[in-house]
């Protein structure tokens, strides 16, 4: 019997899927369109950031409003370590992780002793804390930010500098993650995690040790986007603190939103739509941010579950 | 410790602290009684702005400007809060969150086509401009003077309305419990169109304030409205006081530890690196504070809700 705590993978759906996006930059190269290789590897490491923000703020009901301060973080120490001459992406993606995942550790432990709108407030107060101390540190570009001169090199064999390659990657490391985010919520640790998000209390009372539940996921999303900003700061071969503003912790929300809170393709669904939004309605008008703004607010005031509602209800209708 | 220097930046400081107010007051009853997220109250603060710059343009009057800004932004808050917000009330906080985020976005697109993409000019009146002498030795702006006597003539105010009015007393009553208030029958929907009619106009004048001595630019919102959460967060979320004690705070604390920092890095560090890292500390400062005072007292200093 389905549970609404079930979030299945439909194999169907996720194989077809990711043999069109396998497929995509083969297409791309027939019609001779390769820039759309660029934007989708794009969209997939926000995919794989928004996913990682889903997992605590859809599943684990913290709403984390800082989730750019390890994204940030993770696009600086590879610049960072590429200023200093480590360019391995073996060396350099690792340590992404490992530091988001040490601010991770360090800011949860202190936020989820808050709840509800404290803990909104004393995330983005964290998050703001690590943007100003990147902004200081002129060594490392201050406000201009931090140019990496060249991508990572990751060996076997593969170039990263081509885009397609590093298409390839993305998408390798996106589908790992998201079969990982998958598995994760349907075991027991993903079924605590949803438990403690409908009634902490309840959980607390069962024997759970919901802080350390809760902490564990915190730091396992914010590893995900320090990887995911590692790979941004790739993509791009900048690391700006723009990375860190609270503005770009409000476009993950946004993206989670838009997708669907606690659905497993949200993240995915949500930064598609919202890049391919920005990309389409910026080649019509300079004031594309005017009809990204209309059809974030027509969402919530007619899909209260962001797009994933008009998934519900066609299959329903259906 | 030259002090002159301590007693322009306190002054500095508690301009700054008393403009914050005029932002987080309505913030803060906004996020009180309605138990909304608004991140969209410093886009009202950008309209007032622009509204400000547009009439001084025209009239060549700062008294004319800073009135249109105060009634067309209240104006434009009060449609917004009959056509969207309203609708938003009894949603989660993450939906609000998407919600004025989206306004937000098209508040700055709408104001980049209205008035275009080049900062405005907004001239302080030619009588202002200059500096007064205070003290023998110690000239201040005296635009900036005025600024702190609006500010606190506004504080004033704002406590009687709250404190001694039956406005207020709903107000009040709506902030500390909103399901008992709706059902002693106040007209809460008109109470809140109301409130928010005021925060937008309070927003208004902070920018319209401090447009001479700012940019007036698309985007000039969002960094002063991460201001205003710290403010009411630390203040107690709801509470005009708390609002009010938050806002001097920020305000002296941001503004010494700009100047104090770097000086005193200064004697320990080469000029310019005390200089990166001062200013940097001390935009950190506030947000240390504010995460200090969540993990200690949640409530914040004054808490608005009883028990």
């Amino acid at each position: 019997m389905a549970s609404i705590l079930d979030h299945p993978l439909h194999a169907k759906v996720a194989l077809s899927g990711l043999a069109a996006l396998i497929a995509l930059p083969l297409v791309m190269q027939a019609v001779d369109q390769p820039f759309y290789t660029v934007l989708a590897s794009r969209i997939l490491i926000f995919a794989l950031v928004a996913s990682s923000l889903n997992l605590i703020v859809g599943f684990g009901g913290m709403v984390c409003f800082g989730h750019a301060a390890f994204f940030g973080a993770g696009a600086y120490v590879v610049g960072i370590l590429m200023f200093h001459g480590v360019s391995s992406a073996w060396a350099a993606w690792p340590a992404a992780v490992a530091v988001a995942m040490l601010a991770a550790l360090v800011i949860g432990a202190v936020s989820l002793r808050t709840r509800g709108v404290y803990f909104i407030m004393i995330t983005l107060a964290f998050a703001q804390m690590v943007y100003y101390i990147f902004v200081s540190l002129k060594v490392y570009g201050g406000d201009d930010g931090l140019p990496l001169g060249a991508r990572s090199l990751l060996g076997l064999g593969l170039d990263l500098k081509s885009d397609v390659t590093f298409y390839y990657v993305v998408l390798a490391i996106f589908a790992v993650a998201f079969f990982f985010l998958a598995r994760l919520l349907n075991s027991r640790f993903g079924r605590v995690l949803q438990g403690i998000r409908e009634n902490e209390t309840r959980m607390e009372a069962l024997g759970y040790p919901v802080y350390r539940y809760k902490l564990i996921a915190f730091v396992l999303a914010g590893a995900v986007a320090g990887l995911g900003g590692a790979l941004l700061a790739n993509q791009n071969e900048l690391t700006t603190p723009t990375m860190l503003h609270w503005t770009q912790s409000g476009t993950l929300l946004i993206m989670v939103i838009l997708g669907g809170v606690g659905f497993l393709y949200g993240g995915l669904l949500g930064a598609a739509v919202f890049l391919l939004l920005e990309e389409v309605l910026s080649g019509y008008t300079i004031h594309w941010q005017l009809g990204v703004g209309l059809v974030l607010l027509a969402v919530v005031l007619y899909a209260p579950n962001g797009l994933s509602t008009l998934l519900r209800r066609g299959r329903a209708g259906g | 410790m030259d002090w002159i220097l301590l007693l322009e930046q306190s002054l500095n400081g508690l301009q700054f602290g008393l403009m914050l107010f005029l932002l987080a007051a309505g913030l803060t009853l906004v996020f009180g009684i309605m138990d909304m997220i608004n991140l969209a109250h410093g886009s009202l603060y950008m309209v007032g702005a622009y509204l400000a710059a547009t009439v001084m343009a025209s009239t060549g009057s700062f008294v004319l400007a800073v009135a249109g800004a105060l009634a067309g932004t209240a104006i434009i808050g009060m449609l917004l809060e009959v056509s969207v917000l309203r609708r938003l009330y009894e949603r989660d906080h993450l939906s609000q969150v998407l919600a004025t985020f989206a306004i937000l976005l098209i508040a700055n697109e709408v104001v980049r086509i209205v008035f275009g993409s080049q900062a405005l000019m907004l001239n302080m009146p030619e009588a202002l401009s200059g500096p007064v002498e205070l003290l023998p030795d110690f000239t201040y702006p005296a635009y900036r003077l005025v600024i702190i006597a609006v500010g606190l003539a506004v504080a004033v105010l704002l406590y009687l309305l709250v404190a001694k009015t039956r406005v207020g007393m709903l107000v009040r009553a709506g902030a500390s419990n909103r399901e008992m208030a709706m059902a002693m029958g106040v007209n809460v929907k008109r109470l809140f169109t109301a409130v928010f009619a005021v925060g937008a106009a309070l927003s208004a004048l902070a920018g319209a304030m401090l447009g001479p001595l700012l940019a007036v630019q698309v985007g000039m919102g969002e960094n002063i409205l991460i201001l205003a959460f710290v403010v009411i967060v630390i203040g107690g979320i709801g509470s005009i006081r708390g609002a009010l004690a938050g806002a001097l705070l920020v305000g002296v604390v941001d503004t010494m530890g700009r100047t104090l920092l770097p000086m005193s890095l200064r004697a320990v560090l080469p000029p310019s690196m005390a200089a990166n890292l001062g200013s940097s500390l001390a935009s950190i400062l506030i947000y240390v504070l504010m995460a200090a005072v969540l993990f200690w007292r949640p409530q914040g200093l004054f808490p608005a809700r009883g028990g």
